[in-house]
């Protein structure tokens, strides 16, 4: 009886200091429809300002209560200078692009953090008045546990008054119902959003703050605080406040008692939870179901390449070929990482670009084919022809089983439950010791002996990789990728001439699933090691980077991305130690001055 | 021979009555329009025709067949076409290539992954371009189509099965005058050589009184006259919604 009450207020306690940073992601979300990927980084900034702040003031409440709520308010106005700097030129772009510039804050303040305060966590002693305990029945719970129970409901009481008292609250909510109808309003758009993303931020800041005496500030709040936020916002319904907290609370009972009584699957429990939800209620338990889908995308025509462009790529697939006759292994080793995320990029790309089903989370198939390999030869002893085979295999039948469930939703939900999966496939690789091996991976996963000179194995992997994702592009001027493309250019139009969008987007992503688990598989024995890295966040960033980058709205764009980004990447890291600072530089440039891409520009320029 | 049995169809939104309880017959081989206000539900008719929306209340008979709440590409299947008062075509492709695309699912063949589409139908497509009047311009990409153009590729791909109901909801809208005419005029003679039945909607009244056999009224989800184009014009209740006469 005390362990379950116990558990509950852990529980609630987390709920609360969650619904926080929650609470800013919605109000952000719904008014801007932005998915800010940077608020767990607005959040962190909150603890470190928090801990400078709290630093200097005297150790009583009134000094904590003051030192919090200017540690929120510093972290708004940051928010502030990033809305008007970056986030304003892009409310009218696609959301990926959005995403991505956001993700670039996330890179950026990373860095900038770490010069800042440094590497080191940062705790601050707990002050006395907050270590006392408290006495439930037989239990003893520490105040610092304890006092986020309060401010949970206090916030949301505050926020309440704020939505339905005040007019900016009737602005905030009338845009998060209508967008249309706050222009007819006669509401300046502009001051409206910055003092939204100010108020998310500055919330995000709080959550920050309050939780230094529980915990410390350190450079991991940001992915991890955003990845729950997300499944709060998602479980909730996007822009809804009661929907944050009452999934807030979920989750975070959920989690504590998930951590005591299955500790292995404590995050598989909660992203299955939010799956579930999404699956019976698409929108969210609180969501509303937009009434029509975002605004129209403007396609740009696609063209079968031209012969010059078909001679440039045989000349580059020739040079590529012979290079290993002229390069070191370094360069060999670096062209063997190009060939797989040509595979990875292109794979991506069919579901993205001609399928128009965006993915946060496509280092899942990437992983699963990885593994898939590794474990054939961990458990079966199989040998590398077998393991390659077998990665396509299971990557693509997981694929198939996901996309059964999740094809009917769209856009972010859709990019959404794919980091989802790629975080339950993460943290199973991670949690499940025994089969994986965990944090240490899987070793010695050598290619056959017939392939075990780099060269040899270079040469397979581009026959394999660079095959593959020339057979994709010619699935794609196949009548099925006539009918992707159809579905997704004008879904209504599709159906009225007899396609099946529902179906041909199925196969769409078993196919894409399918290819990116064969290029898992070969990296599994390019690098003779299998590691949950291979499915975290950065490894599904990095295919959406290289598509981007290639420019997704070209049949050539994920090939030269991921060429141009392996080389980019591997440069970055040589040349300086802030590569996430380079490269989120590089991506705020991409985004802001190139959405088009390379591929697309070098087509405009013709 | 009756074509298409529309019974007691009805259609509300959150408590809007957007059609409200429509029924009507339709001849193989005739040309309806169905006209009223902005708003009157004549879109909602549409879509509750194609599938793309499910009713309230009523039944759909096509050629005597129930084809109530199937989806828009079963009924598709059974020789339904339409066209959009929107246009939407597929701005990614060519106009060639947006035929194409109609014609492969038309045959069902769109789970092919290997030869290239580029290869399937060209005859057909630029068949069917000719009968529209685009023969030039296969070639060309159907985003940046003159507007005039997009309603006739439209019209091209709601005929790529050859269907026995054509669906076309303002069909020239945007168009300028004479093309107008012209287009009515090459449904009407569609629907003459292939006694292919036609429900269209039609602000302007000129190509109304002068392309249809039949005229339909619709006023807030209601019809409230039905015949020639003399009787409609004298019709008062007619008068009352489109002139404000009492
Ligand atoms: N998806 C929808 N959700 C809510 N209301 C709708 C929806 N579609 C139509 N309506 C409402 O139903 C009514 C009929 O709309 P409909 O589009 O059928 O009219 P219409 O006769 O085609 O008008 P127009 O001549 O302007 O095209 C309108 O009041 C409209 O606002
Ligand atoms: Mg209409």
């Amino acid at each position: 009886m005390d362990f379950v009450f116990v558990q509950l207020l852990t529980g609630l306690s987390s709920a609360a200091a969650l619904f926080l940073v929650a609470s800013g992601l919605t109000i952000i979300f719904g008014v801007t429809r932005v998915v800010n990927f940077a608020h767990g980084s607005l959040c962190m900034l909150g603890a470190y300002i928090g801990w400078s702040v709290l630093r200097l003031l005297p150790r009583d409440p009134s000094g904590f209560v003051f030192g919090v709520l200017l540690a929120a308010a510093a972290t708004g106005a940051i928010g502030l200078a990033i809305e008007i700097g970056l986030l304003r030129r892009v409310y009218r772009a696609p959301e990926l692009l959005q995403l991505l510039l956001t993700f670039a804050v996330l890179l950026i303040l990373q860095d900038v953090t770490q010069m800042v305060w440094g590497a080191a966590d940062l705790t601050l002693p707990r002050p006395l008045w907050l270590r006392a305990f408290v006495r439930i029945g037989d239990a003893r719970i520490a105040r610092y546990d304890l006092y986020p129970i309060a401010i949970g409901p206090l916030v949301l009481g505050l926020l309440w008054l704020l939505m339905r008292r005040t007019r900016f609250g009737m602005l905030v909510r009338a845009a998060t119902e209508n967008r249309q109808m706050v222009a007819a309003l006669g509401v300046n758009e502009k001051i409206l959003f910055s003092a939204v993303f100010a108020l998310g931020a500055a919330l995000a800041g709080l959550g920050g703050a309050l939780s230094l005496p529980g915990g410390s500030a350190n450079l991991q709040i940001d992915l991890s605080v955003v990845v729950e936020a997300f499944v709060v916002v998602v479980v909730g319904g996007m822009g809804s406040l009661p929907g944050a907290f009452l999934a807030s609370v979920l989750i975070g009972v959920l989690q504590a008692f998930g951590i005591v009584l299955l500790p292995k699957i404590t995050l598989v429990l909660v992203f299955s939870v939010m799956a579930l939800v999404l699956a019976i209620r698409p929108q969210g338990l609180f969501g509303r179901r937009a009434a029509s889908a975002a605004p129209a995308e403007v396609f740009t025509l696609i063209r079968p390449a031209s012969a010059a462009v078909k001679w440039f790529g045989l000349a580059a697939l020739i040079v590529a070929a012979v290079a290993p006759f002229f390069v070191g292994p370094y360069w060999v080793s670096v062209l063997t990482e190009a060939a797989i995320s040509v595979l990875f990029a292109a794979s991506l790309h069919f579901a993205m670009g001609p399928g128009g089903m965006p993915s946060f989370g496509h280092a899942a198939w990437f992983g699963i084919g990885a593994y898939a390999a590794g474990l054939g030869l961990r458990i079966f002893a199989l040998p590398m022809e077998a393991g390659m085979a077998l990665a396509p295999l299971a990557a693509g039948l997981v694929a198939a089983l996901f996309a059964a469930c999740v094809v009917r939703l769209s856009g972010v939900y859709l990019a959404m439950l794919t980091l989802a999966l790629a975080q339950i496939v993460w943290a199973g690789a991670s949690q499940l010791v025994d089969l994986t091996g965990g944090d240490n991976g899987i070793l010695g996963v050598r290619p056959a002996a017939w392939a075990t000179n780099p060269k040899v194995f270079y040469w397979l992997a581009l026959a394999l990789c660079v095959g593959a994702a020339l057979v994709l592009r010619g699935v794609l001027f196949a009548p099925f990728g006539y009918a992707l493309r159809a579905a997704r250019d004008r879904p209504l139009r599709a159906e009225a001439i007899g396609l099946d969008a529902v179906r041909l987007r199925l196969v769409a992503l078993t196919i894409s699933g399918a290819a990116a688990g064969l290029s898992g598989g070969v990296f599994a024995y390019a690098k003779g090691s299998v590691f949950p890295t291979y499915i975290a966040v950065g490894k599904s960033v990095d295919a959406l980077l290289m598509v981007l980058l290639g420019g997704v709205q070209t049949m050539a764009g994920p090939i030269v991305g991921a060429i141009a980004y392996t080389g980019l990447f591997d440069a970055l890291l040589l040349a300086t130690d802030f590569w996430r600072l380079a490269l989120g530089l590089l991506i705020v440039v991409l985004v802001l001055v190139f959405p088009s891409g390379i591929a697309g520009m070098a087509g405009r320029l013709r | 021979m009756t074509l298409l049995a529309v019974e007691g169809l009805r259609k509300s939104f959150d408590g809007v009555h957007a059609v409200a309880g429509v029924s009507f017959r339709l001849q193989a081989g005739e040309m309806l329009a169905l006209i009223g206000p902005n708003g009157a539900g004549k879109s909602t008719c549409f879509n509750l025709l194609n599938g793309q929306l499910r009713p309230d209340a009523g039944r759909v008979l096509l050629d005597g067949t129930d084809i109530t709440g199937r989806q828009p590409r079963q009924i598709w299947r059974l020789g339904v076409g339409r066209s959009f008062q929107v246009a939407s075509v597929f701005a990614s492709m060519t106009v060639i290539e947006n035929l194409q695309t109609a014609l492969i699912a038309q045959a069902g063949q769109v789970f092919r992954f290997g030869r290239p589409a580029d290869g399937y139908f060209r005859a057909e497509a630029a068949a069917l371009l000719r009968l529209v009047g685009m023969a030039e311009q296969g070639g060309q990409a159907a985003g940046v189509l003159a507007y005039g153009d997009v309603k006739r590729l439209e019209l091209a791909l709601a005929l790529a099965n050859d269907p026995r109901l054509l669906l076309m909801d303002e069909p020239t809208a945007g168009m300028a005058p004479a093309e107008r005419g012209a287009l009515m005029a090459l449904v009407r003679r569609i629907a003459r050589e292939r006694g292919t039945a036609v429900l269209f909607t039609e602000h302007d009244m000129e190509i109304v009184f002068s392309s249809a056999d039949r005229i339909l009224v619709m006023d807030r989800g209601r019809l409230i006259a039905e015949g020639d184009a003399a009787s409609v014009r004298a019709d008062p209740r007619v008068r009352a919604v489109y002139l404000g006469e009492p």
